[in-house]
């Protein structure tokens, strides 16, 4: 999950990644500076922010550039919050990134560039554009120092990076699939080269999910499972990959799948799969066979009849160690958690997308007022304001595409996860039960010798000699099994917990960047609704003082 | 000082009226009306007496039936009280008490109390701008039965149900009928009548049409606002930017519910200027009628002078219908104009002053979030600076 805290959210509908993205980032160190600027999220959201507007009381500010007749109002105030804006104002910025990439440990550089920016600022001030309160300024500061050493931090730890894109539809009818193009980008050796891609279809990921399974669970390792599988799906995008839901069934799979290889990648023990690379890096694969096992009911089922195993042993473990019951109480009621979440997000989503469409019908009956209205200052208000309101649904639509993307398939992806984690555990209890069937076997056989010795049969005691000094090795074997899986659990379940805590942080911030973004926009538009508000006034009673005070306009 | 969706009214200090507290006993709302005046047709210069809904309303219809105030347009009676959407919410989460933690409980329980405290505000107010409308108004604030409302100091019951047996549904009817009296279309004499007519019934339904598609905006963003208490309630620390998310919530909402507001209050005063044209379209229909009958008499010889008296009547009721009808719609159409504006911007005020909260809030959290690493030093600060707002 290395430097996947820096890819953008999700562009939705998914767009084609130029084929030479890939490459530049790898070896373009030098347009790293940059980069950063112009491309990074946070960045942009921070600039935005220290742009905006911020009202002081005493002192008249003005927000618009010398906007003085109403009739000379467009639609949305000049565009203060180009990133253009910002970059030509702030040319210290990129001219003093590093050259190679590799930020200095030194701080006082960070801070040297930051002042640079901050003086842009100020001259912008000083020209009357906007005021930011002190305290505002400092946690800007703050905000950018930290960003900037986590990135840093982030790449430190770079080992293996993939994505998934470029959605393609192959075939035609009910033959056809989405075919996507799976690129890594590593410093390893084992891979055959530094960056390399090759086009894999759904069904190759769930064939890798099979393969690691059957091989790892065993061990007790947490494998990732993998998005599920979607027959109503499928079948809208065979028959049209064009409409918007199907896009978006497109978009949500690409970014699950995308995340399931990121958590495989990142796990050390299966990094080293051979499973992996040759998913990875082979050019034909195989395709795979038998994932009709792998629905989603499926995979739940294949979890639920471990445990149904487990709760039917009849010796009851003995648990010398309270740590995997308390582990396995605390995994059964997160997942109750995350689930009652999940129901509560997918509502807000479905309320989200019902108010895109309340408020364009209500836009449209508000223009529709607005010609009825006989006043005309009034009616241009009115139609005004229709526009505003239409232009906040689409802003209504991002987010609900936000809240979905975002939160509700974070909270899916671990559900199913804490699901992967319950079968490890149950993983472990098999093997304790082979161990104490192993144990009650060896028991059976020592008995059996015993009887032999008695009735002095030789040659059937040397047979039960040998099955003892057998099923010895096997109680050996099986109880080393045990200690060793109870271990790799242990030690998987932290890990798992600090990815998951790693995970959830980055996803929330990602959640209100994209919430910042679709805030700021909406606050040009709200802005844009205090000037129609306001321009339209010039009524009895409402001098030019008074709405000055409201909305602050330059005179001239 | 309280903002009304009519321009100022109770400004006239000879008849002050407002509404300074009311009960919620389960379904009944008291309202204690208080007046303070210096005229001498009131037995006292200041005085309180307790009121009910249905009290509101019948005075609201016996300004209606009166025929003297038949070119006038009379207030909109205040909407019933309705509580049953905080109701309907409160017997939900009764109900599902059992499942919940008592954190999430009391979250809850908290938004709806102020859910149903907000409504109750609003509906104070909605009766009280009715009186304003009435004091404010130069003939209806001489009205005997308006004076009975303000001060009679027994129940007003007795009163309402003779009331009801004398009219019973009477008008009623009469207005259900009317829109075809006014479309089907005697025809109008009167450029001014004519147009108002044609405008008064589009703009009225344009404005019904946004009024709703208003209120099923307002309505989702309470849903969504809704989700989130429930995501906070579910998450407590963990994702305390959730709050967040609740102020903006809130906030678009209150945007919302004000604009809904204004338009609703401006339908049903459309209404109420509507009814104005059916009445004086009834009696244009009465006068050409009493006309045909004159000419009838004329034919037969028979009650001539019954037939012309009953003509002059009629013409001079639609004369003066015509004359007052004229003045109130003038000055009504100014009033509305005047209102929407005023309204607007107080809107506009709101939406500065939200979004610079809004803005605030998400840097800092932002910043603190990156600082801390420690969400819940995050959620503690956050939570103090959305005390402020």
């Amino acid at each position: 999950m290395a430097a996947s805290s820096d890819r953008n959210p999700p562009p939705f509908p998914a767009s084609e990644e130029p084929e030479t993205g890939l490459c530049d980032m790898a070896d373009g160190d030098s347009d790293e500076g940059e980069d950063i600027f112009v491309n990074n999220v946070r960045l942009r959201a921070f600039l935005l922010l220290l742009l905006c507007p911020s009202f002081v009381q005493s002192t008249p500010v003005a927000v618009s550039r010398g906007v003085s007749q109403p009739d000379q109002v467009s639609e949305e105030p000049p565009d203060l919050f180009s990133e253009e804006e910002a970059i030509s104002t702030a040319p210290t910025l990129s001219t003093t990134a590093k050259s190679n990439g590799v930020h200095s440990d030194d701080e006082n550089d960070l801070f040297a560039e930051l002042l640079a920016a901050v003086d842009c600022f100020h001259s912008g001030i000083s020209k009357g554009y906007f005021v930011l309160p002190p305290l505002e300024l400092k946690c800007g500061l703050l905000y950018y120092c930290f960003q900037q050493l986590e990135e840093e931090e982030a790449k430190d730890s770079f080992d293996v990076d993939v994505s998934v894109t470029s959605p393609e539809k192959i075939g035609d009818g009910m033959n056809a699939y989405v075919a996507y193009k799976v690129s890594t980008r590593t410093s390893l050796n084992m891979f055959r080269s530094k960056t390399f891609f090759v086009r894999r279809r759904f069904s190759d990921f769930l064939g890798l999910y099979e393969k690691l399974s059957v091989k790892q669970s065993l061990h007790g390792c947490i494998v990732p499972p993998p998005p599920e599988k979607s027959v109503v799906g499928m079948t809208k995008v065979k028959v049209g990959m064009d409409d918007p839901s199907s896009v978006e069934f497109v978009e949500r799979r690409r970014a699950a799948l995308e995340r399931y290889l990121q958590r495989v990648v990142s796990h050390p023990s299966l990094l080293q799969d051979p499973d992996v690379r040759e998913f990875l890096e082979r050019e034909d694969l195989p395709r795979a066979v038998n994932t009709q096992a792998l629905s989603g009911a499926g995979f739940l089922k294949m979890i639920n009849k471990a445990s149904d195993a487990v709760n039917k042993m009849t010796i009851k473990m003995n648990e010398s160690d309270t740590w995997f019951e308390d582990k396995f109480q605390e995994v059964e009621n997160e997942e109750q958690q995350l689930r009652k979440l999940h129901a509560v997000v997918d509502s807000l989503v479905n309320h989200r997308k019902e108010l895109c469409m309340n408020t364009a019908v209500f836009a449209k009956s508000m223009a529709m007022l607005g010609n009825s209205e006989d006043n005309t200052a009034l009616s241009r208000a009115l139609s005004q304001l229709a526009e505003v309101e239409d232009k906040m649904e689409q802003l209504h639509q991002e987010q609900a595409a936000s809240d979905f993307f975002i939160f509700a398939e974070l909270l899916a992806d671990y559900i199913r996860m804490l699901g992967a984690v319950r079968g490890c555990f149950d993983q472990r209890m098999r093997a304790w039960q082979r161990w104490q069937e192993a144990q009650s076997t060896l028991q059976k056989k020592r008995e059996a010798e015993a009887k032999l010795l008695w009735a002095n049969k030789p040659d059937k005691l040397q047979q039960a000699k040998e099955e003892i000094t057998e099923w010895e090795a096997r109680v050996t074997q099986y109880e080393r099994d045990f200690d060793r899986i109870g271990m790799t659990v242990r030690k998987e379940v932290l890990r798992f917990e600090k990815e998951k805590a790693k995970d959830f942080k980055s996803q929330i911030i990602k959640y209100l960047e994209s919430m910042l973004q679709s805030e700021q926009r909406v606050m040009i538009h709200s802005h844009s609704k205090a000037y129609v508000y306001v321009f339209y006034s010039g009524v009895e009673g409402f001098s030019p003082e008074s709405w000055q005070r409201v909305y602050y306009i330059p005179d001239g | 000082p309280i903002r009304s969706v009519s321009v100022d009214l109770n400004n006239d200090a000879s008849l002050l009226i407002d509404i300074p507290d009311a009960l919620c006993e389960r379904d009944k709302v008291k309202f204690t009306v208080h007046t303070k005046t210096t005229l001498s047709s009131f037995q006292k210069p200041e005085f309180s007496v307790p009121r009910q809904h249905e009290d509101f309303i019948w005075l609201h219809d016996t300004l209606v039936e009166t025929e003297d105030y038949a070119g006038l347009i009379i207030p909109p009676a205040p909407p019933k009280p309705d509580f049953e959407g905080p109701r309907e919410k409160m017997h939900k989460l009764g109900e599902g008490e059992a499942t919940m933690t008592k954190e999430e409980y009391t979250k809850m329980k908290q938004e709806l109390e102020a859910e149903y405290l907000a409504v109750f505000k609003k509906t104070v107010q909605v009766h009280e701008i009715f009186l304003q409308r009435l004091s404010s108004h130069p003939i209806l604030n001489k009205d005997r039965n308006f004076q009975i409302f303000l001060e009679y100091d027994q129940d007003l019951s007795v009163r309402r149900k003779n009331a009801k047996e004398m009219f019973g549904g009477f008008f009623k009817n009469m207005v259900k009928s009317a829109d075809e009296v006014l479309i089907s279309g005697v025809k109008e004499v009167d450029d001014f009548f004519e147009q108002e007519k044609t405008f008064l019934l589009d703009y009225y339904s344009k404005i019904k049409d946004s009024t709703a598609k208003a209120e099923k905006m307002t309505r989702s963003h309470k849903n969504i606002a809704d989700d989130y208490i429930r995501i906070s309630a579910t998450l407590n620390i963990t994702m305390s930017f959730v709050s967040l998310q609740k102020v903006e919530g809130r906030v678009a909402s209150d945007q919302e519910l004000k604009l809904t507001e204004l338009l609703r209050y401006y339908m049903r005063d459309i209404q109420a200027a509507k009814d104005l044209l059916y009445r004086r379209a009834r009696a244009l229909a009465d006068y050409e009628n009493s006309n045909k009958a004159l000419d009838k008499a004329r034919l037969k010889s028979k009650d001539i002078p019954q037939a012309e008296e009953h003509q002059q009547q009629c013409l001079q009721k639609f004369d003066k219908l015509s004359e007052s009808g004229k003045k109130e719609l003038t000055s009504f159409k100014g009033r509305r104009v005047v209102a929407f504006r005023k309204n607007l911007i107080e809107m506009a005020e709101l939406e500065i002053k939200h979004a610079k909260v809004r803005s605030s809030i998400q840097l800092y959290y932002i910043c603190f979030i990156m600082c801390t690493n420690e969400l819940q030093y995050a959620w503690g600060i956050c939570k103090i600076l959305c005390e402020q707002i």
